[in-house]
C-alpha cells in the first residue's frame, strides 16, 4: 500500500473513470446503520445496484483483462473482500487472481453508506454478483455480433468467449468495444448453482498472505513522504476537558508544533517517541467535567429513572388462547461495553492543493466525508476519504472521531501529510461505548407448558451515533464556535437500535414489546456489534430456558414447539445433535446450555451449545465446548462464515462473563487492559465447533454479529444448569463469584 | 548511532536510546509487522524476539537491545515465500482483522525455538501475553499445533476430547 497512491496509480491507467452521481445526489439520510447512501432509483434491481444501476460503477475491465470490482463496503477483518472477488471472479468466470478490489473510497466507489448491521453481502455483494452476471452477459453478446451467432450459443471460460468450434475472443479485447456505462439489467440469471466454481468454497482470505509477513496493510502502518505524527489532547475520557500547559509543551524536545482550534489541541513532530512523552507531560494538566453532560445514575438500575420515550414495537392478541397459570418476571441486564479494538485508531490526512485526503478506518467513508467537510468549513468535493484497514473495530470506535483529529491538523498544515494516532489510554477513555442496557420480561405458561402471553420491555440509548454532521465527531464540539452533535434518535424496525431482536421469533399467543428509548447519554455510547440483540437475546432466550424449566420441558424440545420457522428448527436440531445434547451426561457444577435467534429477525440463524463448568471456590467458569449451527442462506464463503461466528462466540463469551466499562460519574475508570480484562488463552474455550448450513440459490443472510445474543444467554443457560444458579446480570462470572 | 542486528541484517540507527525498540522498527526501518496496541506491555500486538526470546517491542529501550539479534515476522518468511509457522497460519486461515497476528506469530515462533513439543497448557500459557479482540484464539492455538508438527514435533496432552 503506498497511501499516496494517486486515483490514477490506483486504476493503473487502464480504465475510465465514471462519474460519480452530483453531490446533491449523495445526501445521507443518516443516523441509521448500515443503511445511508443515496435514494433508490432503480427498485427492480437488487442489492445496492437499485442506487448505482450502472454497471461501471461496479466493474471494469483493464485492457490487461485484469477486473477492478468497486466496493462502498470496507474490510473490517470478516473476510468480505474475498467474499466479493469470489463473487466476481465465480460469476464473470474468471480467476480469481485477475480480480482487484477497490473498497470504500469517496472518488472511486459507489455511496454504500456504513459496513455495518451485518449487511454487507446483502447489499454490496448481492450488486456485484448481479453486475458480474451482468458484465458476462454483455461480453458475451459483443462476442456474438462480431462473429453473427446468438449470443446464447457461446459460453465463457476463464475470461475469454467461446463459441465452441475454435473462436475465441477474451474478455480484454471484448471490453474495449463494449460499454459498462450502461444499466445493469433486472432479467440476467445468476450462474447456476451446479455451474458455480467459487461461490460456497472455503477460498482462503486474498488479504492474509501480505498481513501475516508484515507487509504494510493497515492505515497505522502508512509512512508518507515527509509525514509528521501527532498526539492529540484531551481529557482523560469522554465529558471531560483538558487544561494542558501549552507553552509547556511548546518547549518540550521533540515538539515542532502544537495546533490549537479553538479548545482542540495536538502536537506535531517528526518522531513519535517524544511525543508519546510530551502527552505524558501535557497529560498532567488539569481535567474537568464537561458542562451538561447529564449526571450518571447508579446502573442498571438508574436507565429505568431516566427521560424515556417509549414505543409499542410489536403486538398481538389471540382472544381465543388458554389462560396463563404460571408466571415468569424478571430483569436481566448488561453494563457499558467497550469494543476494545486491539489498534489504538489512527488516521492519515494531507491538505493539498485545495483537497483535503483523509485515510481512515472509519466503517463509513462517505458521512464521514459530508461531518469532515463540515468541520473544516470546504465543499464536500474537496473532501476525500479513503479507506484503510485498521485493527477490528466491532462497531463504532474513535475511528471517525481521529480521522476528524487529523483532519483539522492537516489543515493547519498544507502541503504536510499527519500521521495521528491515539493512544491506548485514548482509546480506552474516548471510544463511544456499547450502551448499557435493560430488559424486564413478563411471560405466562398455560396448563400445558406453552407460552401464552410474553411482554418483552428494553430500556436503552440510542445505537448509533455515528457521525452524519461534524458535530458527531469529537473534534467538531472542541472548535469554537461548537458544533452542535446530531440529536440521538431511535434506529426504527425492522433492524432496531436498542430493540434489535426484541421482538420474539416464536410464537407466542398474546404478546407486546416495548421499546424504551433514553435520549439523554451520561456517557457516550454508540454501535457496538449486535446492538440490543446481545442484550435482548440473552434476556429471552434465558426466559425460555427459565420457563423451560417451569414447564418440566427441555430447553430444545420447548424451543422447538414454540416455533414455525423450519429454518429456525433445523440450526436447533443441527447444534443439539452436533452438541450430543440427548446424550449429555450432567456432573456437578457442570452442565449444558442452548440458545438461538435469527439475527434482525431477517438475518443468519444461529444456534449455539455449550458446555460449561463452575470451578467451586474459585469462583471461575470454563467452557468446555461451543458447538454452533448457522444458516446464513447462501454461503459464499463457509470459512469465512465459520471464523466470523468462532469469532463472535468468543467476543461474546468475553463480554458477557467478564466485562464492564466503569465510571466514576466524573470519568471512566478503565483506561488500559489491565483495568479492563477481556478473554485471554488461558479462558478459551475447549473446542469450537461451526456447522454452516448452506442454502445455495437462496439470499444472503448477514453474519457477522449473529453469535453474539445466543452465545451470551447459552452461557448464563448452561451455569444455570451447572450451579442451580440463574444470573441475569452480566458480567456473568462477576454474578458467579457472588454465589460461590 | 545505535547498531542493531535485524533479520540478520546490520542496521544503524541515530535516535534517542531510550526509544522503545517498536518506533525503531516501524519508523526507521520500516519493518511494520509488529504493531502499536498499547505501549504498555499489555497486549502482544508488538511482540518481536530477541534472541529467540519474545519481547514486548513497546517497552523495550532500543539502547538497551545490544549485540543481541532481533527477529521480526518479516524476517520469518515473506508472502512469496512464507516461513513455516506463517504458512500454518494460513492453511489455518488463522486471522480476522490480523492486526495481532504478527504479535501471535513472533510469540508462537518464540515457543517453538524452545520446543517443538510442547503441552496444549504449555502452548496455551505461552501464547497468553498476547490479546485478539476479534476472537481468533481457536484458529491461532490450531495453527501452532501445525506448525510443530511441521517442525517434527507436536503438541502432546490435547485440549478435552470432543463429545
Ligand atoms: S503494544 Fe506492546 S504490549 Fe501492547
Ligand atoms: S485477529 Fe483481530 S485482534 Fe486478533
Amino acid at each position: 500500500m503506498s497511501g499516496q497512491a494517486s486515483r490514477r496509480d490506483i486504476l493503473g491507467g487502464l480504465l475510465v473513470a465514471f462519474a460519480l452521481a452530483p453531490t446533491a445526489a449523495l445526501a445521507q439520510t443518516g443516523g441509521g446503520e448500515g443503511s445511508g447512501g443515496p435514494p433508490t432509483v432503480a427498485p427492480d434491481l437488487p442489492g445496492t445496484l437499485a442506487k448505482f444501476p450502472d454497471l461501471d460503477a461496479w466493474i471494469r475491465i483493464g485492457a490487461d483483462g485484469r477486473v477492478t470490482v468497486f466496493t462502498g463496503k470496507v474490510e473490517l477483518g470478516t473476510g468480505v473482500k474475498t467474499a466479493m472477488a469470489q463473487l466476481a471472479a465465480d460469476e464473470l468466470d474468471v480467476a480469481i487472481g485477475r480480480v482487484d478490489l477497490i473498497t470504500a473510497d469517496t472518488a472511486l466507489t459507489p455511496n454504500e453508506g456504513v459496513t455495518a448491521g451485518s449487511q454487507t453481502l446483502e447489499q454490496s455483494g448481492t450488486a456485484i454478483a448481479n453486475a458480474a452476471a451482468c458484465v458476462r452477459l454483455l461480453l458475451a453478446e459483443t462476442a456474438a455480433a462480431r462473429w453473427g451467432v446468438a449470443a446464447t450459443t457461446l459460453f465463457t471460460r476463464d475470461g475469454v468467449v467461446l463459441d465452441g468450434q475454435g473462436r475465441r475472443a477474451s474478455y480484454a479485447e471484448l471490453a474495449a468495444s463494449t460499454s459498462l456505462a450502461v444499466r445493469a439489467r433486472a432479467d440476467v440469471p445468476r450462474k447456476p448453482v451446479a455451474a458455480r466454481r467459487l461461490i460456497g468454497r472455503p477460498v482462503p482470505r486474498v488479504d492474509l498472505p501480505a498481513k501475516l509477513t508484515g507487509l504494510p496493510s493497515y492505515v497505522q502502518d502508512m509512512r508518507l513522504p515527509d509525514m509528521v505524527h501527532a498526539r492529540v489532547l484531551r481529557g482523560p475520557s469522554s465529558g471531560t476537558r483538558l487544561t494542558p500547559d501549552l507553552a509547556a509543551l511548546r518547549r518540550q524536545p521533540g515538539v515542532a508544533r502544537v495546533v490549537e482550534v479553538g479548545r482542540f489541541a495536538a502536537i506535531v513532530g517528526p518522531r513519535e517517541w517524544p511525543l508519546e512523552q510530551a502527552l505524558r507531560v501535557a497529560n498532567q494538566g488539569a481535567w474537568t467535567r464537561d458542562a451538561g453532560v447529564p449526571a450518571l445514575p447508579p446502573m442498571p438500575a438508574g436507565l429505568l429513572e431516566m427521560r424515556r420515550e417509549s414505543s409499542v414495537i410489536d403486538t398481538r392478541r389471540d382472544a381465543s388462547a388458554a389462560p396463563g397459570v404460571r408466571r415468569l418476571s424478571a430483569r436481566y441486564d448488561r453494563p457499558y461495553l467497550m469494543h476494545g479494538a486491539i489498534g489504538p485508531s489512527c488516521a492519515v490526512a494531507l491538505m493539498a492543493e485545495g483537497q483535503l485526503t483523509v485515510w481512515t478506518h472509519s466503517q463509513g467513508v462517505e458521512p464521514l466525508r459530508t461531518a469532515i467537510a463540515e468541520l473544516v468549513a470546504m465543499p464536500a468535493d474537496r473532501v476525500r476519504c479513503v479507506h484503510r484497514e485498521g485493527a477490528g473495530c466491532y462497531g463504532h470506535n474513535g475511528a471517525d472521531d481521529v480521522a476528524g483529529d487529523a483532519a483539522l491538523i492537516a489543515c493547519a498544515m498544507p502541503g504536510v501529510p499527519v500521521r495521528l494516532q491515539w493512544s491506548r489510554e485514548q482509546e480506552h477513555g474516548w471510544e463511544p461505548l456499547g450502551p448499557a442496557m435493560l430488559a424486564q420480561i413478563d411471560a405466562t405458561l398455560d396448563a400445558s407448558g406453552r407460552i401464552v402471553d410474553w411482554r418483552h420491555q428494553v430500556w436503552s440509548n440510542t445505537h448509533s451515533t455515528r457521525p452524519v454532521a461534524a458535530g458527531d465527531l469529537l473534534a467538531g464540539v472542541e472548535v469554537v464556535p461548537p458544533f452542535a452533535p446530531t440529536p440521538p434518535k431511535p434506529i426504527p424496525q425492522p433492524n432496531g437500535g436498542g430493540d434489535r431482536n426484541a421482538i420474539p421469533l416464536y410464537r407466542f399467543a398474546n404478546q407486546s414489546i416495548v421499546s424504551h428509548f433514553l435520549p439523554d447519554m451520561p456517557v457516550r455510547v454508540s454501535a457496538l456489534r449486535g446492538l440490543g440483540a446481545h442484550l435482548n437475546i440473552f434476556a429471552l432466550e434465558s426466559a425460555m430456558d427459565e420457563l423451560a424449566a417451569a414447564a418440566g420441558r427441555d430447553p430444545v424440545a420447548f424451543r422447538l414447539a414454540h416455533l414455525d420457522d423450519p429454518r429456525a428448527a433445523d440450526v436447533i436440531r443441527r447444534a443439539a445433535a452436533r452438541f450430543g445434547w440427548s446424550r449429555y451426561r450432567p456432573r456437578p457444577n457442570r452442565g449444558r446450555g442452548i440458545a438461538f435467534a435469527r439475527y434482525k429477525n431477517h438475518g443468519a440463524y444461529c444456534a449455539v451449545a455449550l458446555d460449561v463448568e463452575r470451578i467451586p471456590d474459585e469462583g471461575r467458569l470454563v467452557v468446555h465446548r461451543a458447538v454452533v449451527a448457522v444458516d446464513s442462506g447462501e454461503a459464499v464463503n463457509p470459512d469465512g462464515i465459520r471464523n466470523q461466528v468462532e469469532g463472535g462466540v468468543l467476543q461474546s463469551l468475553s463480554w458477557t462473563a467478564y466485562e464492564s466499562a466503569g465510571h466514576d460519574g466524573a470519568r471512566r475508570t478503565d483506561y488500559d487492559w489491565s483495568g479492563y480484562p477481556i478473554l485471554r488463552f488461558a479462558d478459551v474455550p475447549h473446542s469450537v465447533v461451526v456447522e454452516v448450513i448452506d442454502r445455495p440459490g437462496t439470499p444472503f443472510l448477514g453474519t457477522g454479529e449473529c453469535a453474539q445474543g445466543p452465545t451470551a444467554a447459552a452461557l448464563a443457560n448452561a451455569l444455570a444448569a451447572a450451579t442451580g444458579v440463574r444470573i441475569r446480570s452480566m458480567p456473568l462470572a462477576g454474578g458467579l463469584a457472588a454465589h460461590s | 548511532m545505535i547498531d542493531l542486528t535485524v533479520n540478520g541484517a546490520t542496521a544503524r540507527v541515530d535516535v534517542d536510546p531510550a526509544t522503545p525498540l517498536l518506533y525503531v522498527l516501524r519508523d526507521d526501518l520500516r519493518l511494520h509487522a509488529a504493531k502499536f496496541g498499547c505501549g504498555l506491555g499489555q497486549c502482544g500486538a508488538c511482540t518481536v524476539l530477541v534472541d529467540d526470546r519474545p519481547v514486548f517491542a513497546c517497552l523495550l529501550p532500543v539502547g538497551a537491545v545490544g549485540a543481541r539479534t532481533v527477529t521480526t515476522v518479516e524476517g520469518l518468511g515473506s508472502a512469496a515465500a512464507p516461513g513455516d509457522v506463517q504458512r500454518a497460519f494460513l492453511h489455518e486461515q488463522a486471522a480476522q482483522c490480523g492486526y495481532c497476528i504478527p504479535g501471535m506469530i513472533a510469540r508462537a515462533e518464540g515457543l517453538l525455538r524452545k520446543t517443538v513439543t510442547p503441552t496444549e497448557t504449555e502452548l496455551r500459557s505461552a501464547m497468553a501475553p498476547s490479546l485478539c479482540r476479534c476472537g481468533t484464539h481457536m484458529r491461532i492455538l490450531r495453527a501452532v499445533r501445525r506448525a510443530a508438527v511441521m517442525r517434527g514435533g507436536g503438541v502432546v496432552e490435547p485440549a478435552e476430547p470432543v463429545t
